[in-house]
């Protein structure tokens, strides 16, 4: 079956952030596939390249990171939510005049048209942290 | 065409959620698709008249809402249960045609959707 997921929560502060990440692992491995994860909300902050958490804890964008290089997983945060909470890539940093950029990469930013292209395309779409 | 419902659940100015679920269905209409837009639990106090966000320097979801009708989002529900259980009616509330919906029928028009999206 074909998922995408949803992700509205920030990471470390709530616990549906890691409940994606499994869920996404899960369907994997369960011979499922992922069309698109799509970041909307607080769940930006999973694709900061920023984020440093203490060495005994998961690093979540890390682990998104890992998943979807190996996977092949398309991971799309949203322009809108992503700027004002001061998540940017180089095109958006230059174009805003901010000093540096922080998106993790292969997350790519785009519109909310993605998310709406998924709920289109996938059997089923997955919302976590509302 | 898909049937797409979205659901807005949380009061106007707490979180950034029920601004991101308009912004959501706005975008979507763009494509075409079978929209609809249900409010309930506290996402019913987003539809009380006479905002006056200005003093707590927010857009006024009330305002906000209009922009539903422009992007000819005509689907808009709201969980009638919701409404009663916060000491609400409907002539508080800014649309005239929203439909109010007992629970049955919200269970009917969730069970004939493709996809749900919950803020």
């Amino acid at each position: 079956m074909l998922f995408s997921l949803l992700v509205m929560s920030a990471p470390y502060s709530s616990q549906s952030s890691q409940t994606a990440f499994s869920f996404a692992k899960t369907l994997l491995s369960e011979g499922h596939q992922i069309h698109r994860v799509f970041f909307y909300g607080d769940g930006i902050h999973n694709a900061s390249s920023l984020a440093s958490p203490p060495q005994d804890e998961i690093n979540l964008p890390i682990q998104w990171k890992h998943l979807a290089e190996q996977k092949n997983i398309d991971l799309v945060v949203c322009i809108a939510a992503s700027l004002r909470r001061g998540l940017l890539n180089e095109e958006e940093a230059r174009r805003h005049e901010k000093p540096a950029a922080n998106l993790e990469s292969p997350f790519e930013i785009s519109g909310l048209g993605q998310l709406l292209e998924a709920a289109v395309v996938s059997d089923r779409l997955i919302t976590f942290g509302t | 065409m898909r049937k797409i419902l979205f659901i807005s659940r949380k009061s106007p100015y707490g979180t950034s959620a029920p601004r991101e679920a308009l912004d959501a269905i706005l975008a979507a209409s763009a494509y075409d698709q079978d929209l609809s837009l249900l409010f309930m639990d506290d996402g019913v106090f987003q539809l009380i008249k006479n905002q006056r966000s200005k003093k707590i320097e927010q857009k006024s979801m009330e305002a906000s809402l209009q922009a539903l009708e422009l992007y000819g989002i005509d689907n808009i529900y709201c969980q009638e249960e919701s409404l009663v259980s916060r000491g609400l009616e409907n002539t508080d509330l800014i649309f005239d045609k929203i439909k109010l919906l007992n629970n049955q029928a919200i269970n009917d028009l969730m069970a004939n959707q493709d996809q749900l999206i919950s803020f």
